[in-house]
């Protein structure tokens, strides 16, 4: 059995997702990080779906449906974002600073 | 056999997912995704989820990844400028903060399920090779899972509408 196996990589990817986040500062890179947390997830998913039922598998296909959706509103507002201040660099975006 | 072919795509899945939170220019960091995105195809076989597989070959190393390379260019962001990592105390703190965040999810990987919510060996690829891969999905998702899977349209469509009016220069 992969289980085991497979949630340490699913913890490891998830890992390294969250530090991408806290180590860049270009807003489409840590864009890319949160992608590799979502599949992180996914890959537990799967990986207990084969000992808990199919029911995880489904859930895979919901969590990359909710990514796709994800993924166009959050390249749009990146876009929007490059058009009204002309960098994706989080230091000079710091309206909510306190 | 399995077992070694899993630490082959799963070392290089970890690999290039290093990579690509370390490589400065936005398009080598969106390559070395779509390796480990691959590779996580590759393990998905492995673990007996072929339809899963195929789908995350279509819908993330295919459509998905193509949308941010297609964003990166629109914005011109390819070529390398000065780096955008955080400083040596910004690094620290994302170190510290990444090994702390594994040992918990390593530690929780030792809580087994419960015996009782588990099925007996075998179950799960004894229903794909009884019904086919794909009916063996289709049917919790058509008749379980049906209203979640409606509702998920009406998602996609709001997400397309404000995708549209978020990246609109002038409505």
């Amino acid at each position: 059995m992969l289980l085991g196996p497979a949630l340490a990589v699913s913890a490891i990817l998830f890992s390294l997702g969250v530090v991408g986040v806290l180590l860049r500062r270009n807003a489409i890179i840590i864009f890319m990080c949160v992608e590799l947390m979502l599949n992180a997830v996914n890959l537990t998913f799967v990986a207990l779906s084969q000992q808990l039922g199919l029911d995880g598998q489904v859930f895979v296909f919901f969590v990359m449906t909710v990514a796709a959706a994800e993924a166009a509103v959050g390249l749009a507002i990146i876009i929007a974002l490059y058009r009204h201040r002309d960098t994706l660099n989080l230091q000079h975006i710091n309206l909510l600073r306190g | 056999m399995r077992t070694i072919l899993f630490w082959i795509f799963s070392g290089v899945a970890v690999v290039s997912a290093l990579l690509c939170i370390t490589r400065r220019s936005p398009v080598a960091s969106a390559l070395w995704l779509v390796t480990t995105l691959f590779h996580l195809a590759a393990l998905y076989v492995l673990l007996d989820a072929h339809f899963i597989a195929a789908v995350q070959v279509l819908v993330y190393a295919g459509a998905i990844m193509v949308l941010f390379l297609f964003v990166i260019m629109l914005l011109n962001l390819g070529r390398t400028g000065p780096g955008d990592m955080k400083g040596a105390w910004g690094r620290v703190v994302a170190g510290v903060a990444g090994f702390v965040l594994l040992g918990e999810l390593l530690a929780f990987r030792l809580a087994a399920p419960p015996g009782r919510l588990r099925l007996p060996a075998g179950a799960v690829e004894h229903a794909a090779e009884e019904q086919g891969a794909v009916t063996a999905i289709a049917r919790p998702l058509f008749e379980a899972y049906l209203v979640p899977f409606e509702i998920t349209s009406v998602m996609l469509l709001a997400a397309i509408v404000g995708a549209v009016v978020l990246a609109k220069r002038k409505l």
